[in-house]
């Protein structure tokens, strides 16, 4: 008997060395909510301390046990099914405890204070020019 | 949109809505032109107080890709007529997310400083510790290191060349992106300002998610599949030398020549075999044109020692510090092109300047004891040196070096091969008439005003005067749009009247392809008038004798010709303005 299991998908790296900076990535993360900027966005292409050194993205890693969805004090984040969190905006206070316990500094502040982060959907994977991102299955 | 008008001998800063000029005159160069007309008495000094640089860009930023560049407006230094230069890196992005169409900076601080933007707050930082570090390289990891907005944000800074007033400095930004020629880093060195950081994160809902989402797709498939970015997404700019020398249109040795025995040697299929390490993009570029060379440099004195330096490449500096200088080693060249990145040089202007100054040694109308150090075409290390004194100024020469090839000719001689095009420095091109013509009534005497270099390529038998220059003025007006919009010149295959009509709608605004080219046209003229009001006559324009002697691809040129043209052009464009 074969059981089909829905694996669940996340933002992965295939090969960081590519990336230009080019940003397209966390201009789709915008876009996919409906707004042209990068308020929303939960991806962040920097420069290596200057561009001679080349760039990066930060997003989240998906922890299987995320300390940001620990410090939320009104459950705004949940761990997802596969690693990283679900985000309720309607519950989220803005007390910004999330953005300080996210090692790696992946929970972005919005304009108005409210966190910005990957939730995994996979948009901006479609976006990158140069295979820096893809969209993966990986085990529950 | 909102403009913000920070005033440095107040630090103060205000922000006002204005909707109405960003309806009526697009963005861009279109706003930047009213903004200097409104803030700006033309007849003031360009390196004194009075100046007023404004930084503008459109409404497709941050909507569709390619809309990267940000326009800077002031008064040049170099020319002492209208200044305009475009940069991309981030600075348009970053300007857009912060909430504005533009920014505005008038006064002169009394102590070194930088700004920061972040936002709707602006930060007046004490700069007097950063303030004489010439390497805008190490200018630009200090603000960053210490500002916060990694990622979203522009830091514009100047190096040695802005704090010594060269004419001709650059404001560079995101290391290797720059508001070059005309002098914009002299205005920034004239007001103590050493850099201007903006962070911007924020957003604007869009009207029609579905019909925008549908646009946006359809310009970055053009801008991927088609050929009408394929240029820039190999070799990049520099896939021009070898073309170019074929031609008979590289300018070599102070245009002594047009073919250059090396340019194989230092042509954009040789760097990147050889050379390039790595490729970065301006914010929301697919293409990802900015071509970065290693350099592997031994210690001097220390055997298994190496420093790695990464330097960008494009035509222009190829041209200017390369075949103009006779220079044919790929090192070498790397090493003039790094210098001059450092000293936030402009790379034409120092090349022309240096090249004119070798000729005139050649000849004697100078000595070393003017120059310092013996030029001579080919010499890699005795231009490095040169390049250090034009930023240092030790002598009178180099003081009057600093400010120009016009200036310097007209006190050494030597008019006749001093490259200057309405006082700014000769771009890489001597294709042909519309070449020339171009530089000359190109509003910016610029290359890329109306592309003549582009133009004599496709002419196959010569025309009228008058035909090149109303199809010159033609594709300047329609640049006036792509400016405004702020959309980068090697997208303009993309963003054709068509589809900048449909860009247009999927953001609410009607629009139509005639519309928007009535609006250049209009743009145009107005740039001209302001042109004119800041002193410029047609009748000043020089004819530098080089080009007349020097074989072009059409030829050699007839003084008459160009003569004809520029009586035509000030007769049908410029006199019914005055
Ligand atoms: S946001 Fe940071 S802490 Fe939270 S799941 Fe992602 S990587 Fe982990
Ligand atoms: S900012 Fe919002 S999501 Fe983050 S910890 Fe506080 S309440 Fe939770
Ligand atoms: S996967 Fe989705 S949420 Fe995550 S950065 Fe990409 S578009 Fe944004
Ligand atoms: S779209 Fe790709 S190349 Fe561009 S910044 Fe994002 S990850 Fe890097």
């Amino acid at each position: 008997m074969i059981i089909i299991i829905d694996m669940p998908k996340r933002l992965v790296i295939k090969d960081i060395e590519k990336c230009v900076g080019c940003g397209l990535c966390m201009f789709a993360c915008s876009r996919r909510h409906g707004e042209i900027g990068n308020d929303y966005s939960g991806i962040l292409p920097v420069s290596l301390s200057g561009f001679e050194r080349g760039a990066t993205v930060i997003f989240c890693r998906a922890c299987k046990e995320p300390p940001c969805a620990q410090v939320c004090p009104t459950n705004a984040l949940t761990p997802r099914k596969g690693g990283g969190v679900v985000y309720r905006e309607d519950l989220c206070i803005g007390c910004k405890n999330c953005m300080e316990a996210c090692t790696i500094g992946a929970i972005f502040e919005r304009r108005n204070g409210k966190p910005a982060l990957c939730i995994h959907c996979g948009y901006c994977a479609n976006y990158c020019p140069h295979g820096v991102l893809g969209f993966e299955e990986v085990e529950a | 949109m909102k403009v913000l008008k920070i005033d440095l001998s107040k630090y103060r800063y205000e922000v006002e809505d204005r909707k109405d000029l960003f309806e009526e005159w697009i963005g861009g160069t279109g706003v930047a032109v009213q903004l200097l007309k409104e803030e700006m008495d033309l007849r003031v000094d360009p390196l004194s107080e009075k100046n007023v640089i404004v930084f503008a860009i459109g409404p497709f930023t941050p909507a569709y890709p390619l809309a990267s560049k940000t326009v800077a407006m002031f008064k040049s230094p170099l020319t002492g007529n209208l200044g305009e230069s475009h940069a991309g890196g981030r600075t348009a992005t970053a300007i857009a997310n912060a909430g504005y169409g533009a920014i505005v900076i008038k006064g002169k601080s009394k102590k070194p400083i930088y700004i920061v933007v972040h936002n709707d707050k602006v930060y007046f930082r004490d700069a007097r510790v950063i303030w004489n570090i010439a390497d805008s390289l190490i200018v630009g990891r200090i603000i960053a290191e210490r500002e916060s907005g990694r990622g979203i944000r522009t830091v514009m800074r100047i190096g040695g060349a802005g704090n010594k007033l060269v004419r001709y400095a650059c404001v560079t930004t995101e290391t290797y992106r720059h508001f070059g020629r005309l002098g914009l880093g002299a205005v920034f060195g004239s007001k103590n300002l050493k850099g201007l950081v903006v962070i911007g994160r924020g957003s604007r809902r869009i009207p029609d998610r579905h019909k925008y989402k549908e646009v946006y797709e359809k310009i970055l498939k053009l801008a991927l599949e088609s050929d009408a970015m394929k240029k820039y997404h190999l070799l990049g700019t520099a896939v021009n030398v070898n073309p170019l020398n074929q031609l008979k249109a590289l300018p070599t040795k102070n245009l002594k020549d047009t073919r250059f025995e090396k340019a194989e040697e230092i042509s954009g299929e040789a760097l990147a075999e050889h050379n390039l390490g790595r490729r970065v993009a301006c914010s929301h570029c697919p293409i990802a044109c900015i071509h970065i060379a290693a350099l592997r440099i031994p210690y001097e004195t220390e055997p298994y020692f190496y420093k790695t330096i990464m330097i960008s490449y494009d035509y222009e500096p190829i041209y200017a510090l390369g075949s103009m200088l006779g220079i044919g080693s790929r090192e070498g060249l790397l090493k003039l092109i790094h210098k001059v990145e450092v000293y936030g040089l402009d790379a034409m202007s120092t090349g022309v300047c240096l090249a004119w100054a070798t000729e005139a040694l050649e000849r004697g109308l100078i000595t070393e004891k003017e120059t310092l150090v013996k030029l001579s075409f080919g010499d890699v290390d005795a231009y490095l040196k040169a390049i250090d004194y034009i930023v240092k100024q030790p002598n009178e020469f180099y003081r009057v070096l600093a400010q120009g090839v016009e200036k310097a000719s007209e006190v050494y001689g030597g008019k006749e091969f001093a490259l200057a095009f309405g006082k700014n420095e000769m771009p890489g091109y001597h294709v042909g008439y519309a070449t020339h013509i171009g530089y000359l009534i190109g509003l910016r005497h610029s290359h890329l005003d109306n592309a003549g270099y582009s133009l004599d390529q496709k002419l196959k038998e010569i025309p009228k005067p008058q035909e090149i220059v109303d199809r010159l003025v033609k594709e300047e007006e329609w640049r006036q749009v792509l400016s405004s919009l702020v959309v980068c010149f090697f997208a303009r295959g993309v963003y054709k009247p068509e589809i900048v009509a449909e860009a247009f709608e999927a953001l609410g605004y009607e629009t139509s392809p005639e519309e928007l080219k009535m609006k250049g046209e209009k743009i145009y003229r107005e740039k001209l008038r302001l042109k004119i009001k800041m002193g410029f006559d047609p009748d000043s324009l020089r004819l530098p004798r080089r080009i007349f002697e020097t074989e072009c691809f059409h030829g050699k040129l007839k003084e008459e010709y160009i003569k004809e043209a520029l009586r035509y052009w000030k007769e049908r464009y410029v006199l019914p303005l005055v």
